[in-house]
């Protein structure tokens, strides 16, 4: 195992730093049912970190104990070296963690740019009032959130959407949009809940290019549940296997493929 | 740059760009859409901005006559980069930014590029990708630096590193590009330009600086074109007509090119611009129209019916009111009021409010879509033109507008037509040479410097219009000597929104016979409205009522071709609505959707038979090729109707 200070170099020759988020021994319980059972992993500075599964294996619990929209019964987050304790996730959200969902969660009725501008929240000092009002203070701040969402619309391709109500958009661009927005609360961890579900081929390279670029930019740590084998292999550094709520395999994209135990329950047989 | 201008002969971009800079310094040279504002550039910066790059390209060793290849979508520092490019003694070559790797391949090795300036990553690694073939590269340059961080930067710069390097150093480089700004005359290469070719390889199209600004002054002059104008750069920048329009034009007048956000947000952009001066294809007002009319089936009874009346009012006077010519005041009028409630409203969203000057050109426009703009009062015009030609070969004056011609020549310009029909011009604007090519050079321009287009034309009688038919190669003869021209006849068919293809056959016979496509989406829709029940295309292609819209639309076709003198024998005795889509994967079209005469004919020889031997129906099978690759065989009886031919116009007044 790596130290938690060290980094590595991934096999494209990015400098991965040390550890910023751990998981110890996580167990989550509701009711009966374990969904999550005794796990630990961590991640590093930079990297682009995949949690894989069958089904019901619990990657969304996972990425829900991340967020702190669940609270483990048993075991520790730490976050930046120190222990997290049980908090909102709103909170969690000021601590730099953001996140996209599985079922889209924009406001349907608000244009892109609304929608994008949403993810500046945590960044807004000016009061309530004075945002309504538009004076003063609030209108430079607002000014300068806009200077940051252009420069994310631009990123993202989206220009010829800007004003358009989120309602009337594709799914593949409600997605996009939906990256937008986490990436305009210029998050250090960035939680994205599969990503491409119900893309096609195309929509899903587009998506992976942004994936890779956003990380490749701005240099941010990425979780990510993906059902698409071939674009988790392609995109991510190290890689969790999750099975019936237990850890089965963690490493490279490599190292996974050829864990017996990854084959047996989820992977099938190689094929080389 | 005040040593350029006051050396008085505009005979180089640059030195247009000197006097610009001097002439307009504040006004705005340049805008572009970024992050969400329109930035601007006024002449004086622009100048700046050339003159840094210009600088900088000499720190990475542009020498004299180097090829250096653009390939981007349209953005200002292109623009300029061409400009520098110029002043440093090279010449630019644009490439279509769509290409693929090896097609680029072709054109970069063919003028052996040493530099190649990309617009962002996409560009970057298709330059990369080719140069496992082409060794000519030395150097990268970007103007986009996304995604582009962790490349190898040992050939590689991004533009304004490039320019903040020639900011540094213009102690060093000024002199330079000053001496080599002064060295570029009349006849030194201004730009490279390759047509796509429709036969063969690309050719490289070598046009001068006296090509260049003559067109320019000429063209601008033919319209009195001011320094207020303002247009958008949409169209490829490797196209002759956005290197007249954005670089000759622009530097010649001085007035301001819009640069789009991105392609996709055209139609925005184009809102909030409001050109004065608008160039598009037919295509693209065919496509604003369509919009406009589905959004129309949309609105509320009220506005529908205030719509459709005052666009009748419209489609009576306004072309007449534009063309300057006598109106009823009563009419007059009732224009006004549709002004304020409709056609202002309406071009106000499509963006062309301002318009003063708007061409079309590249294929032909139907006359309906044509006429429906002329009549909101947008000033749109036909030309003809080529690369060769820098453009304008004919164009049509204010007050002599008509949807089937293409104007008369344009300034300076000469038209000929030859003993077959072919047009020939001979111009200030007539290219150079075709790049390491004199074979082809030989074979378009000859001693005396008149150049074929490959167009059959004729002047109409009158009133001194040229009028294009057809590709000469596909003129032929009737077998009693008269001009067979079947895109001419072709054309006219396809201007019904119900008929998608025709093709005409003819040549060497004494009558003309038709296959029709129908357009599944009209003809569908038609069907749906009036409870025609339908399984399959091949179903609705034989319908006895599809047959019938179809017969009126060719004698209406057929009565329109008989006005024509010259070209009367095409019109269509017999016609059949093909059981089949005419499609790519069956190699009856090119992937561009241009049919292939020659292998429909081979292909469907039974059903011209069919048609020329007087069978009411042919029974035929056709192989087709589905997507997946499986082929099928597609059995039908073809149904051949006679449509009603007309006597010649000119016959009868003779008889």
């Amino acid at each position: 195992m790596l130290d938690s200070q060290e980094g590595y170099v991934t096999a494209d020759g990015r400098q991965i730093g040390g550890v910023v988020l751990e998981l110890k021994n996580i167990t989550l319980r509701f009711g009966g049912v374990v969904a999550i059972k005794d796990i630990s992993f961590d991640i590093r500075k930079g990297e682009i970190r995949a949690i894989i599964g069958p089904n019901g294996a619990g990657k969304s619990s996972m990425l829900n104990v991340i967020s702190g929209f669940y609270n483990p019964q048993e075991g520790d987050v730490i976050y930046k070296g120190y222990k997290r304790p049980k908090m909102a996730p709103y909170k969690v959200s000021r601590m730099g963690i953001a996140r996209t969902f599985q079922n889209i969660a924009l406001f349907e009725g608000m244009s892109v740019l609304d929608n994008i501008m949403t993810g500046r929240m945590h960044h807004m000092k000016a009061g309530f009032l004075a945002q309504a009002m538009w004076w003063g203070k609030a209108q430079k701040e607002e000014e300068e959130h806009r200077a940051a969402v252009e420069k994310i619309i631009d990123f993202l391709e989206i220009q010829a959407i800007r004003k358009t109500p989120v309602a009337r958009l594709p799914y593949g661009l409600k997605k996009r949009v939906e990256l937008a927005r986490a990436l305009a609360a210029e998050p250090q961890i960035l939680l994205l809940d599969e990503p491409m579900a119900g893309m096609n081929v195309e929509e899903k390279e587009d998506m992976s290019r942004f994936i890779l670029d956003v990380n490749d930019e701005f240099g941010t740590t990425t979780v990510l549940i993906e059902h698409d084998m071939g674009v988790v292999m392609d995109l991510s550094d190290r890689v969790v296997v999750m099975d019936y709520g237990k850890k089965i395999g963690d490493g490279t994209p490599d190292e996974v493929r050829n864990n017996q135990d990854v084959i047996d329950a989820y992977l099938g047989v190689a094929h080389d | 740059m005040t040593t350029n201008a006051t050396q008085g002969a505009l005979h180089s971009v640059p030195a247009l760009l000197a006097r610009n800079a001097v002439q307009f310094a504040n006004a705005t040279a340049y805008r572009e859409k970024e992050f969400g504002i329109w930035q601007s550039w006024t002449w004086k910066q622009v100048a700046e901005e050339v003159r840094a790059m210009a600088m900088g390209f000499l720190a990475l060793g542009m020498e004299r006559g180097d090829y250096v290849a653009i390939i981007g979508r349209n953005r200002p520092a292109l623009y300029w980069s061409m400009v520098a490019v110029q002043s440093v003694g090279a010449i630019p070559v644009a490439l279509y930014q769509d290409s693929v790797s090896e097609e680029m391949a072709y054109v970069v090795e063919h003028c052996g590029a040493r530099f190649a300036i990309c617009g962002d990553q996409e560009q970057v690694d298709k330059v990369i990708e080719m140069q496992e073939t082409v060794h000519c590269v030395e150097q990268i340059l970007y103007v986009d630096k996304r995604g582009l961080r962790k490349y190898d930067h040992s050939r590689m710069n991004w533009l304004h590193d490039v320019q903040e390097e020639g900011r540094a150093g213009h102690h060093r480089f000024e002199a330079e590009v000053n001496k080599r700004s002064a060295e570029l005359t009349y006849d030194s290469t201004c730009v490279m330009l390759y047509t796509s070719g429709t036969t063969g390889k690309p050719k490289g199209v070598v046009l001068s600086n006296r090509n260049i600004i003559e067109t320019a002054k000429a063209s601008s002059e033919f319209d009195h074109l001011r320094s207020s104008e303002e247009i958008l750069a949409y169209l490829p920048m490797a196209w002759v007509g956005d290197f007249i329009f954005s670089i000759g034009q622009a530097y010649w007048t001085g007035f301001c090119v819009n640069c789009p956000e991105s392609a996709a947000t055209m139609n925005t952009d184009l809102r909030e611009i409001g050109p004065t001066y608008f160039f598009a294809p037919p295509r693209v007002f065919e496509t604003m129209l369509t919009t406009v009319m589905i959004r129309m089936e949309d609105a509320g009874p009220t506005k529908k019916r205030m719509f459709d009346k005052y666009m009748a009012h419209a489609r009576k006077v306004g072309g007449a009111i534009l063309d300057g010519k006598p109106v009823s005041a009563g009419d007059r009028l009732k224009y006004r009021m549709g002004e304020a409630l409709v056609y202002g409203p309406l071009k106000n969203t499509l963006g062309l409010s301002n318009i003063r000057v708007a061409y079309t050109a590249g294929e032909a426009i139907g006359p309906e879509i044509f006429d429906f703009y002329r009549s909101l009062g947008i000033n749109l015009k036909q030309l003809y033109g080529q690369t060769e030609a820098s453009v304008f070969i004919t164009q049509q004056p204010d007050g002599e507008v008509r949807s089937d011609t293409v104007g008369v020549p344009s300034p300076g310009v000469e038209v000929r037509i030859a003993e077959n029909g072919e047009v020939f011009y001979r111009s200030p604007g007539t290219f150079v040479e075709y790049y390491k090519n004199a074979e082809s050079t030989a074979s378009t321009k000859d001693a005396e410097g008149w150049v074929a287009t490959g167009d059959a034309g004729f002047f109409e009688e009158g009133t001194g219009h040229l009028r294009i038919i057809d590709r000469a190669k596909d003129v032929g003869k009737m077998a009693d000597g008269s001009m067979f021209a079947p895109k001419y006849v072709e054309n006219k068919l396809k201007f019904y929104p119900d008929i998608l293809e025709a093709v005409l056959f003819g040549n060497g016979r004494d009558h003309c016979v038709a296959f029709i496509n129908i357009d599944l989406a009209a003809v569908g829709s038609w069907a749906e409205r009036n409870n025609i029940a339908y399984s399959s295309y091949q179903e609705l292609a034989g319908h006895p009522r599809v047959l019938g819209a179809i017969q009126e639309h060719v004698e209406e076709v057929n009565a329109s071709v008989a006005q024509d003198s010259m070209l009367s024998g095409c019109q269509v005795h017999r016609f059949l609505v093909l059981h089949k889509e005419l499609d790519a994967d069956d190699g009856e079209m090119t992937r561009t959707r241009k049919v292939r005469r020659r292998i429909v004919e081979e292909k469907f020889a039974d059903l011209i038979a069919g048609l020329y031997d007087g069978s009411p129906s042919v029974y035929t099978e056709t192989e087709v090729s589905y997507e997946d690759g499986r082929k099928g065989v597609l059995k039908a009886t073809v149904e051949m109707r006679d449509a009603k031919v007309f006597p010649t116009a000119a016959r009868m007044a003779a008889e």
